[in-house]
């Protein structure tokens, strides 16, 4: 049986590819993104009550220390294997070090849906995660170049959107509990699915009119695209056992390491990085990488965590 | 009821949303009083510029200076900007019923 909210991703992309009218009005999308960054933070949060944060040092000091492998990886395959420029090899490699929150709500909805169970301490490791990668991105763009305004752009990152929501609800369920947040669960826990459904949608209305410009950009960043998230998701699964998730965290790590953004990191890299072309980077990772995961990827790395995790356990 | 207008540069500049916060910020630096901005839509060289993701979109930025300021701000838009993002900028002579408004002090 299939998961509806893809099924939601489907009918936005067919919608979008046959020309549809459908839009979805951009004050819709921003308020459905402000409600699930803070659904997630606020779920990470209540987990996060549960547990001494000081347990959490070590493991988010190990997944933060791996995930900067995976930029290091995109921009070494984007400039040699790819021939791009270093502007370019550093723009894919920021987005893909840095992560996707929505490919992650899809992995943890997947699990749900296989009654697996997970760490929900794992959403401390996505708002982590979406700092370093882009930073190691960045610096390998504009190695040499003197022009880099570091403080701007580590200001314009943490006090970005995303994180400002993640963390804030994560403080506020941290604070509150399982028992304070009930009041609240209706609308960010309970009605979530629906939500991530509608903004589904709207991904795949965004991919559709990605497709085009992705022909121009030739075979190699389709390749790039599915190979990426296919080596993330190995470090990630390898990072879990190290830290000893269960099977459904190590799916989710995957999962997070395998994405990549493309809200945060395209907004920061055309400040950091003029000269890169958006276009590239942005069409890999919303045009392949994104489709992939949620299709494919998320159903893989369950079954390969089963596979290296499952006997242990 | 025209007698009464002066005559001052009306600064339009069509560009990435992403800019706004620089560039706004750097024409008050130069003296600009002050700005207007809103969303923009349209197509172009750098093809679709539709707004369906926050990439996507662009603004048009309006500013109503003196000569001298508007000078600056193009300056400095050519100097740091023209080279590796979308623009389209223009300015034309509009008339103002309260100079002083627009004019440093």
């Amino acid at each position: 049986m299939s998961d509806p909210v893809i099924l939601f991703f489907v009918l936005g992309l067919t919608a979008g590819l046959c020309r549809s009218d459908l839009k979805i009005p951009g004050v819709l999308y921003e308020s459905l993104s402000i409600v699930l960054l803070l659904a997630i933070g606020l779920k990470g949060g209540v987990a996060l009550s549960k547990h001494n944060p000081a347990d959490l040092f070590a493991p988010i000091l190990i997944v933060t220390l791996a995930a900067m492998l995976v930029p290091i990886i995109a921009f070494t395959i984007a400039s040699y294997f790819g021939r791009y420029k270093r502007a370019d090899a550093g723009a894919l490699a920021a987005h893909y070090g840095s992560v996707s929150v929505v490919t992650f709500a899809v992995g943890s909805s997947f699990l749900v849906r296989q009654s697996e169970e997970f760490e929900g301490f794992i959403s401390v490791f996505l708002v982590i995660l979406e700092i370093p990668g882009l930073l190691v991105g960045v610096a390998l763009a504009r190695w040499a170049a003197t022009q880099t305004r570091w403080g701007n752009l580590i200001h314009e990152i943490i006090t970005g959107k995303s994180i400002v929501l993640l963390v804030g609800g994560m403080v506020i369920g941290y604070f509150c509990g399982e028992d304070g947040a009930a009041s609240i669960a209706p609308l960010f826990f309970g009605l979530f699915k629906g939500l991530l459904a509608i903004f589904l949608l709207e991904m795949g209305l965004v991919t559709a009119g990605r497709l085009a410009e992705l022909k121009k950009s030739g075979i190699f960043l389709v390749v790039f695209g599915i190979l990426m998230p296919l080596l993330g998701a190995t470090i990630g699964i390898l990072t879990a056992m190290v830290i000893n998730l269960s099977v459904g965290g190590a799916t989710l790590l995957a999962t997070l390491f395998a994405s990549a953004s493309y809200i945060a990191a395209p907004a920061a890299i055309r400040m950091a990085v003029p000269e890169a072309n958006p276009s590239l980077s942005i069409g890999a990772s919303l045009g392949v990488t994104f489709p992939f995961n949620i299709t494919i990827g998320i159903p893989l790395y369950y079954t390969f965590s089963q596979w290296l995790l499952g006997a242990n356990q | 009821m025209t007698s009464r207008l002066i005559t001052r540069k009306l600064i339009t500049i069509i560009c990435e949303s992403c800019l706004e916060g620089q560039i706004t910020q750097a024409s008050i630096k130069l003296g600009a009083r002050g700005y207007t901005v809103c969303d923009a839509r349209g197509k172009g060289a750098h093809g679709l510029r539709d707004g369906s993701w926050p990439e996507k979109g662009n603004i048009r930025i309006e500013i109503i200076c003196d000569e001298p300021i508007a000078t600056r701000v193009l300056d400095l838009l050519v100097e740091n900007y023209y080279q590796n993002y979308t623009f389209v900028t223009f300015v034309a002579d509009v008339g103002v019923l309260r100079p002083e408004k627009f004019q440093v002090i």
